[in-house]
């Protein structure tokens, strides 16, 4: 029975208590630092451009239960579309955002629709070189990208006149957008739609003998990931006003690994918490002085040890446990 | 009226011979059966049916039209539902939302109207959840709704498996060995609700190498032997038939039977 244990006995279909619970406590602690001030504001920050990556992630690595190590390359598509547009173009950011996401659409099409060919292992490396790629494009093609100089002085959100300097009021912007990808997130899982991606990744031959068209599946999920990607990477740029290679680079792909299985992968809430989780316990550990990464890394073992299916899985132990066998 | 044709099936894997020039006809209607000991060709041949497998020859028409070059998602559009041998399953899904996945050649609706939700999408969601329920009831896995598919006892995700075939309202239903490892009394529960499927209207094409199953249900039964079809005919003749006996029991007892 043990190795039950994690295996929820009723798969939620929308949002368990321990979720809610989970998504509480992720929203007393963005209010704690929304109070609080000061350094916290720019780590909660960052987790909410990264949980609007994961989430987006979460689509195609979680729901369809496809590897792709490349994602960071469509962050750096809206990172330098926002930074060259609204920097050498002066452009409206919120357009340079919406443009940017538009090109990063149109590239994951492109890319996804040889590449989703791949399966498994080799999608993984197929990806992983997608990344890799981008992120050379970004340090060699200097006189678009300005190579690792990057692009400072790119303005903050805004609409017209109105722009969001202040940075409590960024956090809450960042904030709002971060349940808009969550809405739209839960709303396309609940769906004809949403449910044929998980089929995809529960059996992909069971999924086709539906009917289910398994590539045309795949490549809206891997599109929708980039589209999610594509806007974290313009946030980025808006909130941070700096960019660089190095900010889209591999890093970004372990960063948001980790957050996607800490939270966990597959889940609605996951990405969200695993996000705030991964970017604020470094913070925790901040007292320990040089040992603050090992703390970091062995709070992450563990984690993954007792809740592999990460923190939102969890759940499961505290619902009754329903005894099999009768029908 | 024929529903399904096959003209001349062959397979070949490198110098095997899966499938030799197989002609079948099922009717509209029909309960049939195609019947045969291990390693016999009967799960190539439906493979090569359903689209999972191309022929090497020959040619296989779904109501009038020609499949035999289609993928499987388009086949599986013309109203022709196979289940798997080995159950494949939707791990992580509920045991409704494997049914619900089932109705998906039955409703329609991409990403925007997920998002937008208009108010017959959200019609359909409320349908497609009802009859999730019911075709669990109908096939006896109704208490079972809300678990996670994969606790489910394996002769309940050989149920659940056709329940979600029958979600997608085929007009060929193609079981793959839908007994093999099912005790007595569910090999019993099951004929029962594949004729019930059959009486209700669904043409019915079983794969089995139970032939008390199969003799007791099927109207029409076909037998293959080292990939070729040495039999057809009611079960009455199968069940008499030389060559059918000699190929489940071996020449010599076949010779005193």
């Amino acid at each position: 029975m043990t190795s039950l244990a994690i295996t929820s006995p009723k798969p939620a279909a929308r949002l368990d208590r321990f979720s809610l619970g989970l998504l509480g406590a992720g929203a007393l602690l963005f209010a704690a630092v929304l109070v609080y001030g000061g350094y916290l504001l720019t780590v909660m920050q960052l987790a909410m451009i990264y949980g609007i990556f994961c989430l987006g992630l979460n689509f195609f690595m979680g729901y369809t239960g496809q590897a792709s190590f490349g994602q960071n390359a469509f962050a750096c598509i809206g990172g330098y579309g926002s930074a060259i547009l609204c920097v050498q173009y002066n452009w409206e950011p919120a357009l340079a955002l919406i443009a940017s996401m538009g090109v990063a659409g149109i590239a994951a099409l492109v890319i996804g629709y040889p590449t989703l060919r791949l399966r498994g292992h080799y999608l993984a490396m197929a990806t992983f070189a997608l990344g890799l790629i981008t992120y050379d494009i970004s340090v060699q093609w200097t006189s678009l990208t300005q190579g690792y100089m990057g692009y400072a002085g790119i303005p903050p959100l805004g609409i017209g006149s109105l722009t969001v300097e202040d940075e409590r009021l960024k956090l809450l912007c960042l904030g709002g957008l971060l349940l808009v990808g969550f809405w739209i997130s839960q709303r396309l899982r609940d769906s004809r739609f949403g449910r044929g991606l998980r089929a995809i990744s529960g059996s992909e031959n069971g999924a086709a003998a539906l009917g289910i068209r398994i590539s045309r599946f795949k490549l809206i999920a891997f599109v929708i990931a980039g589209l999610y990607a594509s806007a974290a990477g313009s946030l980025f740029a808006h909130t941070v006003g700096f960019i660089s290679p190095e900010v889209f680079g591999p890093q970004m792909v372990i960063v948001t690994f980790t957050m996607l299985y800490v939270g966990g992968v597959g889940t609605l809430i996951g990405p969200v918490v695993g996000a705030i989780v991964a970017s604020l316990l470094p913070e925790i550990f901040r007292s320990t002085g040089r040992f603050q990464d090992i703390a970091y890394a062995l709070v992450l073992l563990l984690m993954l040890i007792y809740a592999p299916k990460g923190l939102s899985a969890l759940g499961a132990l505290f619902r009754p446990r329903k005894d099999k066998g009768e029908a | 009226m024929a529903l399904l044709k096959v003209k001349g099936l062959t397979k070949r894997f490198g110098g095997l011979l899966a499938n030799n020039e197989i002609d079948l006809e099922v009717p509209k209607g029909s309960l049939f059966a195609v019947i045969g000991p291990n390693g016999a060709g009967k799960t190539t041949f439906f493979s090569m049916i359903s689209g999972f497998l191309n022929s090497t020859s020959g040619s296989i028409a779904f109501d009038g039209r020609d499949t035999t070059r289609m993928r499987q998602d388009q086949i599986a559009a013309m109203g022709l539902i196979r289940t798997f041998q080995l159950v494949q399953l939707f791990k992580g899904m509920s045991v409704a939302e494997n049914v619900e996945v089932g109705c998906h050649l039955a409703t329609r609706g991409g990403v925007a109207a997920a998002l937008l939700r208009p108010s017959w999408f959200r019609r359909q969601e409320a349908e497609v959840h009802e009859r999730a329920r019911e075709l669990l009831d109908f096939v006896g896995l109704g208490a079972q709704a809300d678990l996670d598919a994969e606790l489910l006892p394996y002769g309940q995700q050989r149920l659940l498996e056709v329940a979600r075939a029958l979600a997608s309202r085929p007009r060929l239903l193609l079981l793959d060995e839908p007994a093999a490892g099912l005790n007595t009394q569910e090999t019993d529960g099951l004929a029962h609700i594949i004729e019930k499927i059959n009486r209700q209207g669904t043409t019915v094409l079983l794969i089995e190498h139970d032939v008390g199953l199969v003799t007791r249900i099927a109207h029409r039964i076909a037998v293959l032997d080292f990939g070729r079809k040495i039999a057809e005919g009611t079960p009455d003749e199968i069940k008499v038939h030389p060559e059918v006996i000699a190929a489940y029991l071996g020449v010599e007892e076949a010779a005193h039977a």
